[in-house]
């Protein structure tokens, strides 16, 4: 009975819960006004958006559902996946498991980093694009970085010496470079675009060739149409 | 729809025949000749062109059940180095999750499976149980390195290894392998002996030397360049 | 029937089945010979497409199962996998998720036409009941499929659903932990969430069909204008005479009807499978944990009505128990329609204007709430300090919530009083 108790408690919370989530819901839904220009045909970009996610991204992050030889889907060879992109000691077929050990990661960041498999489809392409966009300055956090996107993110900027250092002007609400880096804004915009472009393909990697297929499913069921009006309409000639 | 058009007053049109409904009150009469053989047509198009749609649909469906791409990752090609096996031994390195044995045999066992041929059922490797690089009299691409599926073809168990001559096989052994299930015996080559349950060799899989000492069990194509 | 068999005489290898199997009797007494009303018009369809959904939600059911781990640890990577690593799996996957939701397009669709045409009235009070039982099934398939991929949505939506049962008075807290087997939702519950979904459930719902079939033929189809075709019948043959034999008349008919359907399921299935997260979450594809619910959990769509209702009603005494008894009572009030309609004719055609207001107010409840319960309750608001503050969406939803029960409690009055016009002896199309 004392188990019943307590999920008559857990209950209430639960319910308590439901009332409030509306109000979280909308408090934590930021307004990403910012379309990712991004372009799942562009095969160059997507070879330079998985070149970066493997570089910096797979250090903390996985993708343990990406087998790396996947990528001729997004045009690079076999022999260009093996040579350029797996880690000592992995295979073509391998999935894209992460460097770090989890336990490691935790003690560092607090949490362990979650698996970007199918973060883009978690989270849609427009927050990755404004998150890996939204570092910025803050002494008060124990990275010392602060997001617009995910506020107290535990994750520090990994590209700021790219980006460079923003900071958040309290007044307008805006970030602003404070402290340049290797590349100029459009450079960073583009490098975080392919990135985001990447990402977004690697969520779902069937997705270009399954609308392909479509078009000719469609265009079948199209002819099964004429024909089955035109059977339609013979035999019910026969009807008064 | 439409159906609320079909015309209530052109009924003679259609009911000419014999048929004993087509006179009465019902709401439906049987097509003329002339009809029937437009709608024959019309079935056989549209049942052609739905089973081409069904035979597209089961596409997805057979092909579920081949191989998945993670199947394939774990069956891939295994490199193995060869360069500790000693002459007169072997070792056993796993591809597809079967075991492959590499045999470093003495010049002594390569001149000798010349001189069994009388034994054999397929001395001359004619079943294409090998690839065309390997029907030759050592099966293999180097006359002393073996390289054989350990899967014996009569029900797949795993046959044992009696590399040397005589010893518990009798004296005329002159070495080979010798299957615990049912008794088939093969010599180093992986050729069966007549009389033995098994029907064929044993499989000589794709291979092919990425170096001296380095083969690559599974795969025979050139790399890219 | 039995005449039917007499009259069959089938040589060959035909006949050589049929004095073991009554294969050409069965034929004749279900398509060539049974004789449908031939003004079916499009609300006609959607029965045959409900069995087509069914054998491919069966059909790409028995496929994810080859592939898919009913195993917290392996469920929802099982799902990636299927998704990336299996030949067609993301076809079939998405033609199984797609389905499910077409699946209540279509039986809403379905249900809708029984009502505006009374084909639940007497002699089909059967036919509705087996049908209502197919719903709730239907709701138990789903609700029991959604918590196989294993994402956020899927379990806190089990964790809600589940925990209904705990405010029944008395047994409730012991009766939601039998269906979890264990204090929350975990690997135990969707084991056995599993068995349902691709045994038990579907056998049941298979029967149900059977069933609702039979019955549909022992008396007949309803038609738009809701007369009884049998009662006007060709003195030679005994045939209807506003009766057409279903195959080929109807076969071609819905034929048209399931290509058309294709193309509708084909466009979401290839082109947006997500259905703007209506079809697919995009919280799924957060791997389930017990420690942190997502921010906005919604039922899937073609539960929100239902769940519109429960958040509507007010807790009375501490208890959220009525929000959850009227939730269950407004789907199975359905089942009540035969026996609350007093009206003399059956299709809308023949109803007054006081039904159709009736039915339109309904309609326009059941969107609304449907609407409501997919967005937060303050998404429009709250009034101000002279109505409590109350969010203005949860007023609004209590609004449509009664008229919503009034709709049917109302209905031996309305029914009865309504001012009906007079119905022909013949279909008029």
């Amino acid at each position: 009975m004392k188990m019943s108790n307590m999920n008559k408690s857990n209950m209430k919370k639960l319910f308590t819960l439901l009332a409030f989530l509306p109000l979280v819901a909308l408090a934590s839904e930021s307004e990403i006004t910012v379309k990712a220009p991004i372009d799942p045909t562009n095969k160059e970009s997507l070879q330079r958006g998985a070149h970066t996610f493997i570089n910096y991204c797979l250090n903390c992050h996985s993708a343990k559902y990406m087998r790396y030889n996947r990528l001729v889907d997004i045009g690079f060879t076999e022999k260009q996946i093996k040579d350029n992109l797996l880690f000592a000691g992995e295979k073509v077929g391998d999935t894209m498991q992460v460097s770090i050990d989890p336990v490691e990661a935790k003690k560092w960041f607090g949490v362990t980093p979650p698996d970007l498999s199918v973060e883009v489809r978690a989270r849609g392409a427009d927050w990755v694009y404004a998150y890996m966009r939204g570092f910025y300055r803050d002494s008060t956090t124990p990275t010392g970085w602060n997001n617009t996107v995910y506020p107290k993110v535990a994750m520090p900027h990994v590209l700021y010496e790219l980006q460079g250092e923003q900071a958040l002007n309290h007044e307008t609400h805006q970030l602003e470079l404070v402290k340049p880096g290797k590349l100029t804004p459009s450079e960073y915009n583009t490098f975080v675009a392919d990135l985001t472009n990447y990402m977004a393909y690697m969520a779902e990697p069937g997705k270009q060739s399954r609308k392909h297929m479509g078009w000719w499913v469609l265009l079948f069921l199209g002819v099964l149409l004429v024909l089955a009006k035109k059977i339609k309409a013979e035999y019910w000639k026969d009807i008064k | 729809m439409s159906d609320n058009k079909i015309d209530k007053k052109h009924v003679s049109n259609n009911s000419s025949s014999n048929d004993s409904l087509s006179s009465s009150e019902l709401s439906f009469s049987a097509p003329s000749a002339v009809n029937q053989q437009k709608r024959n047509f019309l079935i056989a198009a549209t049942a052609g062109v739905g089973a081409l749609g069904a035979a597209a649909v089961a596409v997805p469906f057979v092909g579920s059940m081949l191989p998945s791409e993670r199947a394939k990752a774990a069956g891939a090609p295994v490199e193995v180095d060869i360069s500790k096996i000693q002459p007169g031994t072997m070792m056993t390195a796993e591809w597809r999750g079967q075991p492959v044995w590499i045999i470093n045999r003495t010049d002594e066992m390569t001149a000798e499976l010349a001189k069994h041929d009388d034994e054999l059922s397929d001395p001359n490797c004619e079943v294409a149980q090998q690839p065309a690089y390997c029907k030759n009299a050592g099966r293999s691409i180097k006359p002393n390195i073996a390289v054989v599926v350990g899967i014996c073809t009569h029900l797949g168990c795993s046959p044992t290894e009696k590399l040397q001559a005589g010893g518990d096989m009798g004296e005329n052994w002159t070495g080979g392998f010798f299957c615990p299930c049912h008794g088939s015996k093969f010599d180093l080559a992986g050729r069966v002996f007549k009389g033995s349950p098994a029907p064929i060799n044993l499989v000589v899989p794709p291979y092919q030397y990425l170096s001296e000492t380095t083969v690559l069990i599974g795969d025979d194509t050139k790399a890219e360049a | 029937m039995a005449q039917d068999k007499a009259q069959t005489e089938t040589n060959g290898l035909m006949g050589w089945v049929d004095a073991r199997l009554p294969v050409t009797s069965f034929v004749k007494a279900h398509l060539t010979e049974y004789y449908a009303p031939k003004n079916f018009n499009f609300w006609y369809f959607f029965g045959s497409l409900a069995l087509l959904i069914l054998v491919l939600q069966i059909v790409t059911g028995i496929f994810l199962t080859m592939h898919y781990k009913p195993d917290a640890q392996q469920a929802f990577a099982s799902v990636e996998y299927i998704m990336r690593d299996v030949f067609g799996g993301n076809i079939i996957r998405y033609m199984h998720s797609t389905g499910a939701s077409m699946f209540f397009v279509v039986i809403y669709l379905h249900m809708f036409r029984g009502i505006i045409y009374g084909s639940y009235r007497t002699p089909r009070e059967l036919i509705w009941l087996f049908g209502v039982g197919i719903f709730l099934v239907l709701m138990g398939e789903a609700f029991f499929g959604y918590l196989l991929p294993w994402g956020q949505m899927s379990y806190w939506g089990a964790q809600v659903i589940v925990n209904l049962f705990a405010t029944i008075p008395f047994i409730g807290p012991d009766l939601s932990e039998w269906l979890r087997g264990d204090y929350l939702i975990s690997d135990a519950t969707l084991n056995r969430f599993f068995a349902f979904h691709v045994i038990a459930l579907p056998f049941v719902l298979a029967g149900l069909v059977a069933v609702h079939l039979v019955a549909l033929h022992e008396v007949g189809s309803n038609n738009p204008d809701g007369i009884e075709i049998k009662a006007k019948k060709d003195k030679k043959t005994g045939i209807p005479l506003d009766g057409i034999p279903f195959h080929p008349y109807y076969t071609v008919k819905d034929l048209v009807g399931v290509v058309v359907f294709l193309i509708v399921f084909a466009s979401i299935l290839f082109f947006a499978p997500e259905m703007g997260g209506y079809f697919i979450e995009a919280n799924n594809f957060i791997p389930a944990d017990p420690l942190k619910t997502p921010a906005h959990i919604a039922p899937v769509w073609y539960f929100t009505p239902y769940y519109s209702i429960l958040r509507a009603v007010p807790p009375i005494m501490n208890s959220q128990f009525p929000g959850v008894a009227a939730m269950g009572l407004s789907v199975m009030v359905f089942a009540l329609l035969p026996w609350l309609d007093k009206s003399p004719v059956k299709s809308i055609r023949y109803r007054g204007a006081l039904y159709k207001r009736w039915l339109a107010a309904f309609v326009v409840s059941f969107l609304i709430l449907g609407y409501l319960g997919t967005v937060p309750s303050n998404v429009w608001g709250q009034f101000g300090s002279w109505l409590g503050s109350a969010d203005r969406a949860t007023v609004v939803a209590r609004f449509f919530t009664a008229v919503y029960f009034l709709f049917f409690i109302l209905m031996p009055w309305y029914t009865a009083k309504d001012k009906t016009k007079p119905v022909p002896e013949r279909v008029v199309g």
